[in-house]
C-alpha cells in the first residue's frame, strides 16, 4: 500500500497518475492476477469517474508546499461503512488527518508570507529542510545548549500561550499541536535566542 | 383432529408459535388456521414497506400490535441511494392512526420519519409503548417531544443511528413527571441533551434496565446518573474524558466507586469520546460483560484495549475497531472462550492502516473461539489458507460478512483470487444465513456458493466476478435467497433474464454498476408484473430518452402486491 510517508518525500507521480484499475493497486500485480479474470468487466474508468477519483491533473502539480492529498483515492460506497459510524469516529482523528495543519511561515525581510501544512512533515529534518527550499537559506546546527549554530537564521514559532519558542525543543507531536505560526528570525535578533547566557 | 378444537384452543397453541416464518407457514396449512392465525397475530414484519400496503395489513391482522418496518435497500447505507428516494412512515402511520388497530410498538429501519408522523403517533394510540428507530432520518427533536409528552406508558425509546436535526427545545424535559415506565432508553446518536431533565428522568424510573447516553454526558454526569441506577443491564456511556491533571481526581473516584455498585451491567457501548486513563474505572464490570462496544473508540490503542479484554472472559459479543491489531485479536481468542459474535471496524478507511488487521488475527479467533458464529471483518488482506483454516474451526457461522478494504485484492501469498477460501467457508458452515464478498473473485466462488449455501438468505457482492455465469450459480443454487445485492460486478441481461420467477421467491434486488441494460430491466418488468423493477438515474444524461443498450446504473426491484409505488421521486423510474 502506498503511504503517506512514501509520497512526501519524493514527488510520487504513481500515486497521481490517472488509470484504469482500482486505486491503489500495482499495474503489475493487477496484471499478474487479472489477465483472465478481467476480461468481462466493465472498463474501470467509468466507476472511477463517477467517485471523483482525486488523481486528477491538479494534483499533480502540487508541490511539496502544500498538503498531499490522501494517497488513496475513494470509490463511492467503499469500504462499506454506514455515514454515520464514519462520522463519528472519534472526530478529532478523522478532521486532522483529512485537513492538515496549516500555518504562515514568515522569514524577515521576505516581501510575502507563506504557508505550510506540518502535517506533510515527519519531524523537525523535514520540516526545517523544506524551510530552508522555500526561503533559499540555509539553517544551522540545532543543539540544545545553544539553539540554530551556525547561521544567522533561527526558526521559531509563536505557541498558544503567544510566546515565541526556537523551534525543535519540544517533541514533534508536541509542536505539531501547539504551533499557531512559524518565524524565521534573521540577524542580532536571531542570535538572541540561541545565546547560551 | 385439528378442526373439532374451538377456535380459541387453536389460537392458544398457535400462541406458542412466536416465529414470524413459523406463523406464516402455520397461516398457509388451511382456511381454517388462517383465520385463527390472523386474528391472534400481534407481531407483524414487513421487510419491504413498498410490498404490502397499510390498508391490507389492517384488513388482514386486526389485532396487531407491533410492527417492525424496512425502507430503503440497504446499500442506501453506503451512499449508494440518493436522498428522497423513499421509504416513507406517513402513510402507515395515518392508516394505523384510522384505523382501531391498538399499535403499542414500532419498529423502523431505513425509513423516513416526519415529525407529523411522530406527532400522530403519539396521540393516536393510547398504549404505545415502544418506539425504535435504527438508521431513520427526516425528523426533529420537536418529533421526539411529541412522544415524551404525549405517550403515557412509554417503555422503549430506542433512536440509533439515526440522522435527527436538533433543535433548542429540551425534548427530554417532555416526559412529564407521571412518566415512570420506562425501561429503555438510547440517545446515543443526539449531540445536545439536557443534563439536569435526564437525571431526573433517571431518577424517577426505577425500572430502567437499558440507557445509552450521548456525547453531551460528561463524566460526572454519568457517575451521578449510575448512581441513581445501579440496576442497569445495558450501559452506553457518553462522554469518558476527564483531564489527568484537574480536580476531577474526585469525580473519578466517586466514578470507580459507583461503577463497583452496578453489578448487573452486561452490555457495556458508547465511549464516543474516551481517555484511555479513564478506563480502568470499568475494569470491576468487565468480567461480567456479555457484551462489549468499543466500535466508536479510537482513542483507545491496542494495549489498553488488550488490558481491558483480558478481564472481559464472558465475553459473547465484541465490536471493536482494527486498532487492536492482530496481537490484540490473539489476547481475545484466549480470553472469550464463549465468543460468537464478533465485528472488527476500521479505525482508518481510506489510509494505510499500520495498526489494521490480517488473516492473522482471524486465524487466532477461529481457533480460540470455536463457537463464533457472526462475523464482520475489515482487514487489510486475506488469505485462502487463512478462510480455509476459519472455515475448519468454526463451522457454526450464521452470518459471515469479509470486507477487504481494497476490494479486489488476491491473496498476497499465492496472488490467487479469494474462490477456494470462500468455497471452504459455505461448504462447512451448513447454517450459513447471510455472506459478504470481497478480494479478487472469480465465477468459481459464486459455483461453490450455489452448491453448498443451501440456507443463504442474503447475499452481498462487489467487483466480483466474471461473466453472468456466476449470478446463475447463485439464482440458480441457492434456493432460500431472499435478498441480493450485486455492485461493480459483471452480470448482465442473460443472468438477469434466465429465470424470472425466481425473484418473486426474493424479497429484492439490487443492482448498480453493472452490466444489465434498459432493455433487458424492461423485459424483466414485462414478464413479471408482481415485480416493481425500478432504475435510480442520477445523470443528465437520462435527459435524452435512452436506448435500450445503455447500461443501467442502479437497478432495484422488489416483489410487491401493490404494484408500482405512487410516492416515487422523479430520478426513479418505475418499469412497466
Amino acid at each position: 500500500m502506498e503511504s503517506k510517508v512514501a509520497y512526501q518525500n519524493e514527488l510520487n507521480l504513481k500515486a497521481t497518475e490517472l488509470r484504469l484499475g482500482l486505486p491503489g493497486t500495482d499495474i503489475e500485480s493487477e496484471e499478474q492476477a487479472l489477465s483472465s479474470a478481467r476480461n468481462n468487466k466493465r472498463p474501470l474508468p467509468d466507476n472511477t469517474k463517477e467517485c471523483g477519483l482525486k488523481g486528477s491533473s491538479d494534483d499533480a502539480q502540487h508541490s511539496d508546499h502544500e498538503a498531499a492529498p490522501p494517497a488513496k483515492a475513494q470509490i463511492v460506497g467503499w469500504p462499506p461503512i454506514r455515514s454515520y459510524r464514519k462520522n463519528n469516529l472519534q472526530p478529532k482523528k478523522t478532521e486532522a488527518e483529512a485537513s492538515g495543519i496549516y500555518v504562515k511561515v514568515s522569514m524577515d525581510g521576505a516581501p510575502y508570507l507563506r504557508k505550510i501544512d506540518l502535517r506533510v512533515y515527519e519531524g523537525y529534518p523535514e520540516l526545517l529542510k523544506a524551510l530552508e527550499n522555500m526561503f533559499k537559506f540555509t539553517i544551522g546546527e540545532y543543539s540544545e545548549r545553544e539553539g540554530y549554530k551556525g547561521s544567522e537564521f533561527a526558526p521559531t514559532y509563536e505557541d498558544k500561550d503567544g510566546d515565541w519558542m526556537l523551534v525543535g525543543d519540544v517533541p514533534w507531536d508536541m509542536f505539531m499541536s501547539s504551533c499557531k505560526r512559524l518565524r524565521i528570525m534573521k540577524g542580532s535578533e536571531a542570535r538572541g535566542l540561541g545565546c547560551g547566557v | 383432529m385439528m378442526n373439532y378444537f374451538p377456535d380459541e384452543v387453536l389460537e392458544h397453541v398457535f400462541d406458542f408459535v412466536t416465529s414470524h416464518r413459523d406463523r406464516n407457514a402455520v397461516s398457509l396449512v388451511c382456511k381454517l388456521w388462517y383465520r385463527v392465525e390472523r386474528y391472534s397475530r400481534q407481531r407483524v414484519f414487513i421487510g419491504n414497506c413498498y410490498a404490502i400496503s397499510p390498508e391490507r395489513l389492517i384488513a388482514r391482522f386486526p389485532g396487531v400490535k407491533s410492527l417492525t418496518l424496512k425502507g430503503k435497500p440497504h446499500f442506501a447505507d453506503f451512499n449508494l441511494v440518493p436522498q428522497d428516494w423513499g421509504g416513507y412512515v406517513q402513510p402507515w402511520i395515518e392508516a394505523l392512526a384510522r384505523s382501531r388497530i391498538g399499535l403499542e410498538e414500532l419498529r423502523l429501519k431505513r425509513m423516513v420519519v416526519s415529525d407529523e408522523s411522530l406527532d400522530v403517533l403519539s396521540r393516536s394510540f393510547t398504549n404505545f409503548k415502544s418506539l425504535v428507530l435504527v438508521s431513520c432520518e427526516g425528523f426533529t427533536t420537536d418529533g421526539l417531544a411529541a412522544i415524551a409528552a404525549n405517550c403515557r406508558f412509554l417503555r422503549e425509546l430506542d433512536l440509533q443511528e439515526n440522522e435527527i436535526e436538533e433543535k433548542k427545545n429540551h425534548w427530554l424535559g417532555c416526559f412529564p413527571d407521571s412518566c415512570t415506565s420506562l425501561v429503555s432508553l438510547n440517545f446515543a446518536c443526539l449531540k445536545e441533551i439536557n443534563l439536569a431533565a435526564l437525571e431526573r428522568l433517571v431518577a424517577r424510573n426505577p425500572n430502567l434496565k437499558s440507557l445509552k447516553l450521548n456525547r453531551a454526558v460528561p463524566l460526572e454526569a454519568l457517575q451521578r446518573i449510575l448512581m441513581r441506577a445501579p440496576q442497569l443491564v445495558d450501559l452506553g456511556t457518553g462522554s469518558f474524558v476527564l483531564d489527568r491533571d484537574s480536580d476531577d481526581s474526585e469525580t473519578y473516584r466517586k466514578l470507580r466507586t459507583t461503577i463497583l455498585k452496578c453489578r448487573s451491567i452486561r452490555n457495556l457501548s458508547g465511549f464516543l469520546e474516551v481517555a484511555p486513563h479513564c478506563l480502568p474505572a470499568i475494569y470491576p464490570i468487565c468480567v461480567n460483560l456479555t457484551y462489549l462496544n468499543l466500535s466508536y473508540a479510537a482513542g483507545i490503542h491496542g494495549s489498553e484495549l488488550i488490558k481491558l479484554i483480558r478481564l472481559c472472559g464472558k465475553l459473547q459479543r465484541l465490536w471493536i475497531l482494527d486498532c487492536i491489531g492482530d496481537k490484540g485479536l490473539e489476547i481475545v481468542a484466549s480470553t472469550c472462550k464463549d465468543l460468537q459474535e464478533l465485528r472488527v471496524f476500521p479505525s482508518d478507511p481510506f489510509g494505510a492502516g499500520h495498526d489494521a488487521v490480517t488473516e492473522t488475527g482471524l486465524v487466532a479467533i477461529s481457533s480460540g473461539c470455536p463457537k463464533l458464529n457472526s462475523l464482520l471483518y475489515f482487514c487489510q488482506q486475506m488469505t485462502n489458507a487463512a478462510l480455509i483454516a476459519v472455515a475448519k474451526n468454526c463451522p457454526n457461522f450464521i452470518r459471515f460478512r469479509l470486507c477487504i478494504l481494497d476490494p479486489t485484492k488476491p491473496d498476497p501469498v499465492t496472488m490467487q483470487p479469494l474462490d477456494e477460501g470462500f468455497g471452504a467457508i459455505v461448504q462447512s458452515s451448513k447454517r450459513l444465513r447471510r455472506l459478504s464478498l470481497s478480494g479478487l473473485l472469480t465465477d468459481r466462488v459464486f459455483l461453490y456458493i450455489g452448491m453448498y449455501a443451501e440456507q443463504l438468505e442474503m447475499l452481498s457482492i462487489a467487483f466480483a466476478g466474471e461473466s453472468d455465469k456466476g449470478m446463475l450459480y447463485v439464482l440458480n443454487g441457492c434456493k432460500k435467497l431472499r435478498k441480493l445485492e450485486i455492485r461493480d460486478s459483471p452480470f448482465g441481461d442473460m443472468a438477469l433474464l434466465r429465470d424470472v420467477g425466481k425473484y418473486e421467491t426474493m424479497r429484492s434486488l439490487w443492482m448498480s454498476s453493472c452490466d444489465v441494460t434498459l432493455g433487458g430491466c424492461k423485459t424483466l418488468a414485462k414478464k413479471m408484473p408482481r415485480l416493481n423493477v425500478e432504475i435510480i438515474n442520477e445523470n443528465d444524461q437520462m435527459e435524452f430518452a435512452p436506448e435500450d443498450s445503455q447500461k443501467v446504473e442502479k437497478m432495484y426491484l422488489y416483489r410487491t402486491l401493490v404494484g408500482p409505488r405512487k410516492d416515487a421521486p422523479e430520478f426513479v423510474w418505475t418499469l412497466v
